[in-house]
């Protein structure tokens, strides 16, 4: 029998250096006495050799890498078997690289019950520490103490937290094993203390405790999800605690006033606030100017649609403008920025604008339904196509944006665009590429939608759409009044 | 009347802000004060300082800057006709009181929303103007929430956004015509519309990142780095959970939200009339946040969530996903050593953490029921959905009286 006995609860150095050895000389687990620095000896004792005295082979040992980090917060447990477990895996590892991995096997069980225990300690004192001024430095350096009281040893793993989070006040945190303190450069650790090593009271506290107490919704009583995040144990060392048995009695008494209590006269103060504020806008008959469309589109409830996107997406271009494009609806770029094609399709076609040697800033585009219509699915929104019903329902916007830009040239861009200008529903491959008159004045042209191209499978045949697309655009242009 | 004191601000005040659930602290990025004259730091994961017996989390200090409101919306407690009492911090109460609270260690940082006084414009002002102090004046590095007010100028919602890790807008209720009955001020659309322009900077900024990943870190503040959430009310309305989670799911996929918090409409002090003075419908909001749980982490439609639904509404006694599970037999029982991930996150009573366990663990042995129960934390609930190497449970999936095997037994009724 081989017998360890550390000098420390946690040092992990201290525990790793016994365990090497050990292993270097192959012994097995159930030849060793792990005993950690408050664990009594016996007369048994006398039997057993001291680790010490294995000589130091110089061999390396190998472990998987996710071995010594668990490892290292493991030996802050409290569990006195804990050395002996560690090493009883840590042997088991040399001839089972995998088995860490063996999550039914009772010592792996133990293992991250462990780990769990020891991060959820150390989460609940990054939470339930209270610290309390107590008193100015040089320079009005604020001075903080607190008294905590961990289930397990992890002052020293915890205490650095703090560090990120208050380097520029000093403190000290005082547990029953540890204390750890901070003077603005390092941070030392010294051996436990008392609750009465620190304050009582603090001058904020009253002022917690209220928050504490006005936050408190009687309505929702939930008593058990509040001692399962915070059990009994802590209650000791957080003042706010001392009010929930009030609040807890009073709950229901208050919960019942707030149902049966008659509604009371309305605040006078309210009729005079709200007279004035947000007269009901009102959608003209007659427009001066795109803006004033604009301005009064976000009130469209002409359909459904408004419902569900998050705003109306007028045209944009100048107001003069000889050539206008319609597009079907907008995307889900367009609904989110606000203009009209400035997602995937409205990049392709500034491509091809660029191709046919039109400039996208001298034509006016918009679209035949100016709210977005999709099908939402987990993290995206999927585009579905307008009905009648909504481009009907649209036709309005899109007859009043012709009539204030009055374009000599209008490109419709898709069957739905095709429907909108032209009062009825086409098949595009029917009319596509040929100038169409009509009783507005401005010749018509019908081509694809560049999303069409973007949603072909095969890029050849998308190339051949585009080419087309191009020489439509092109065509269309050249019925462009020439300049006076 | 007696001048009040902060602490009588303070009652009342939390008091006001007490019906909005959100007091998430997670979720954005590291920053430490080690090195700088500041304090406070953020690691990702959220810290509950402690808990109320409501059961609810107190991580942020979650006042209004005000209560008094010119909008009359009728579910709450601060609308402008409401006779209770009135309070108004001054921004540097407000922000004295916030570094106070985080010295302690009481809170991570700051939720702030606020009544809307004068203007939109001006209340939003007055919100971005406490954060700005808070992060230029002191150097504050916690957390801050600010409540965006969809009726202000998008460009105080961008500087919001530079201050604020989590910016959120409340949806309040889920249609378009609870909304305009409820909130007369209010409209989902110009709430929708506030969304998308905190969604578009945020995507921006997500652009930004990437075309500077191969460079050393920057310094520039990130743009509401802990995204965006929102909020709604159950329960006030006569929704159906049906139209609760079909626009949840539009707004997770519209407008990336992190969080939608489903909160149980609470009865309040001096309520209007014409709403429920009910107990708050907690299991009700319980049983959203599974389905909520659901399409988000488990790989469920909606439409399969509400397959089981009647009228609309969810089953309140048992859970979305044992209520799917008993309408689809035919997907079960499921081999727990061959099945899928996405299958055996389908079985009632797995949750991911114990998937994973299961997966992990099956590369090494072939799973009996003696591991299934050491890994899994209900295994009475997954029996009749699975299969082990030793256990088939045969008749029990199909069985008839499954359902009484988890529901509750039907309330006795009373004689009088």
């Amino acid at each position: 029998m081989i017998s360890v006995t550390l000098r420390s609860e946690t040092d992990y150095s201290e525990w790793r250096a016994a365990a090497r050895r050990l292993l270097q000389h192959g012994v097995p687990p159930e030849q060793t006495d792990w005993r950690g620095p408050r664990e009594m000896t016996s007369f048994l004792d006398d039997l057993q050799k001291p680790w010490g005295s294995l000589s130091d082979t110089n061999t390396n040992t190998v472990v998987p890498r996710a071995f010594p980090e668990l490892a290292e917060r493991v030996l802050c447990h409290t569990d006195p078997e804990r050395f002996a477990k560690l090493y009883r895996i840590l042997f088991r590892l040399q001839s089972d690289p995998l088995f860490l991995n063996d999550s039914p096997h009772d010592d792996i069980l133990w293992l991250h019950e462990c780990d769990h225990a020891i991060r959820r300690d150390r989460h609940k004192m990054h939470a339930f520490v209270r610290f309390k001024k107590v008193g100015e430095g040089r320079f009005k350096r604020e001075q903080f103490a607190a008294w905590f009281e961990p289930t397990h040893y992890i002052t020293r793993l915890t205490a650095p937290f703090f560090t990120r989070r208050f380097p520029n006040m000093d403190w000290v945190i005082i547990t029953p094993h540890c204390s750890a303190r901070w003077n603005g450069q390092i941070l030392t650790f010294d051996a436990g203390g008392k609750k009465s090593d620190v304050p009582t009271d603090d001058a904020l506290e009253e002022h917690w405790k209220t928050y504490f107490q006005s936050i408190f919704n009687p309505a929702r009583l939930k008593v058990g999800a509040m001692l399962s995040e915070m059990p009994k144990k802590y209650w000791k060392n957080m003042p706010e605690t001392a009010l929930i048995p009030d609040l807890v009695a009073s709950a229901k008494v208050r919960q019942n006033t707030m149902e049966t209590h008659g509604v009371t006269a309305p605040n006078p103060l309210a009729s005079r606030l709200r007279s004035n504020q947000y007269p009901p806008p009102q959608i003209p008959d007659t427009f001066e100017d795109l803006s004033e469309i604009s301005d009064v589109l976000t009130l469209c409830k002409n359909c459904d649609l408004y419902k569900s996107a998050s705003q109306p997406v007028m045209g944009e271009g100048p107001d003069m403008s000889r050539l206008l494009i319609v597009g079907e609806q907008p995307g889900d770029k367009e609904d989110i920025v606000g203009r009209p094609f400035v997602g995937p399709a409205g990049q392709l076609l500034n491509d091809c604008l660029k191709q046919a040697g039109l400039i996208r800033s001298e034509i006016y585009l918009t679209n035949a339904v100016k709210h977005f219509k999709f099908v939402p699915k987990r993290t995206a929104r999927i585009h579905s196509t307008p009905g009648s019903v909504e481009i009907k329902a649209c036709n309005m916007w899109l007859q009043k944006e012709i009539a204030l830009v009055k374009p000599e040239v209008i490109i419709a861009l898709g069957a739905t665009a095709a429907q909108a200008i032209l009062g009825k529903a086409v098949t595009l491959e029917k009319i596509r590429g040929c100038p169409l008159p009509t009783k507005y004045g401005p010749t018509i042209f019908v081509t694809y939608h560049p999303s069409y191209m973007l949603r072909l499978p095969n890029t050849n045949q998308a190339m051949e759409i585009q080419k087309t697309f191009i020489e439509d655009l092109c065509q269309a242009a050249l019925y462009q009044k020439p300049e006076k | 009347m007696a001048k009040r004191t902060l602490i009588d601000k303070l009652a009342i005040l939390a008091d006001a802000a007490k019906y909005d659930a959100s007091c998430a602290s997670s979720g954005t990025n590291t920053r430490s004060s080690l090195g700088s004259s500041g304090i406070g730091s953020t690691e990702g994961m959220g810290i509950c300082h402690a808990y109320a017996p409501d059961g609810r989390c107190i991580s942020l200090l979650k006042v209004l800057l005000t209560n008094f409101c010119i909008f009359e919306c009728r579910y709450c407690i601060n609308r402008s006709s409401s006779n209770v009492e009135r309070a108004r911090f001054t921004p540097s109460e407000l922000i004295t009181l916030t570094l106070d609270f985080y010295k302690r260690n009481y809170i991570e940082g700051l939720f702030l929303s606020s009544g809307i006084i004068q203007s939109p414009d001006y209340t939003m002002e007055q919100l971005v103007e406490v954060a700005r102090a808070l992060r230029e004046d002191h150097s504050f590095r916690g957390y801050i929430h600010l409540k965006t007010i969809a009726e202000a100028d998008p460009l105080l919602i961008e500087q919001a956004g530079l201050y604020a890790d989590r910016l959120s807008v409340n949806i309040e209720l889920p249609t378009e015509t609870s909304l305009s009955s409820f909130a007369p001020e209010k409209s989902g659309q110009t709430i929708r519309k506030a969304m998308a322009d905190v969604r578009l900077r945020i995507d921006a900024q997500k652009g930004e990142d990437a075309s500077k990943s191969h460079r050393k870190s920057n310094n520039a503040p990130k743009f509401a780095p802990a995204g965006q959430s929102t909020q709604m009310i159950i329960g006030a309305d006569k929704s159906t959970d049906a139209d609760i989670i079909e626009t949840s799911e539009r707004l997770y996929s519209g407008y990336k939200m992190r969080r939608v918090y489903y909160s149980a409409y609470s009865p309040i002090p001096d309520a209007s009339s014409d709403l429920p003075p009910i107990s708050p419908p907690l299991i009700r909001e319980h049983r959203l946040y599974q389905a909520d749980w659901l399409f988000r982490f488990y790989g469920f439609r909606t439409d399969e969530i509400l397959s089981s639904s009647i009228n609309g509404m969810l089953d309140l006694e048992i859970d979305p996903k044992l209520s799917w599970a008993l309408k689809h037999r035919e997907w079960f029982p499921i081999d727990i050593n061959h099945a899928s991930k996405s299958q055996l996150m389908r079985v009632p009573g797995f949750g991911s953490r114990t998937v994973e366990k299961l997966l992990k663990a099956r590369r090494l042995t072939r799973l009996n029921l003696q591991d299934l129960i050491k890994l899994a934390p209900s295994v009475k609930k997954v029996l009749p959905f699975i299969e082990t190497s030793d256990w088939s449970p045969g008749h029990l999936t199909d069985s008839e009286h499954l359902r009484a095997r988890y529901a509750p037994p039907p309330e006795q009724l009373t004689l009088i």
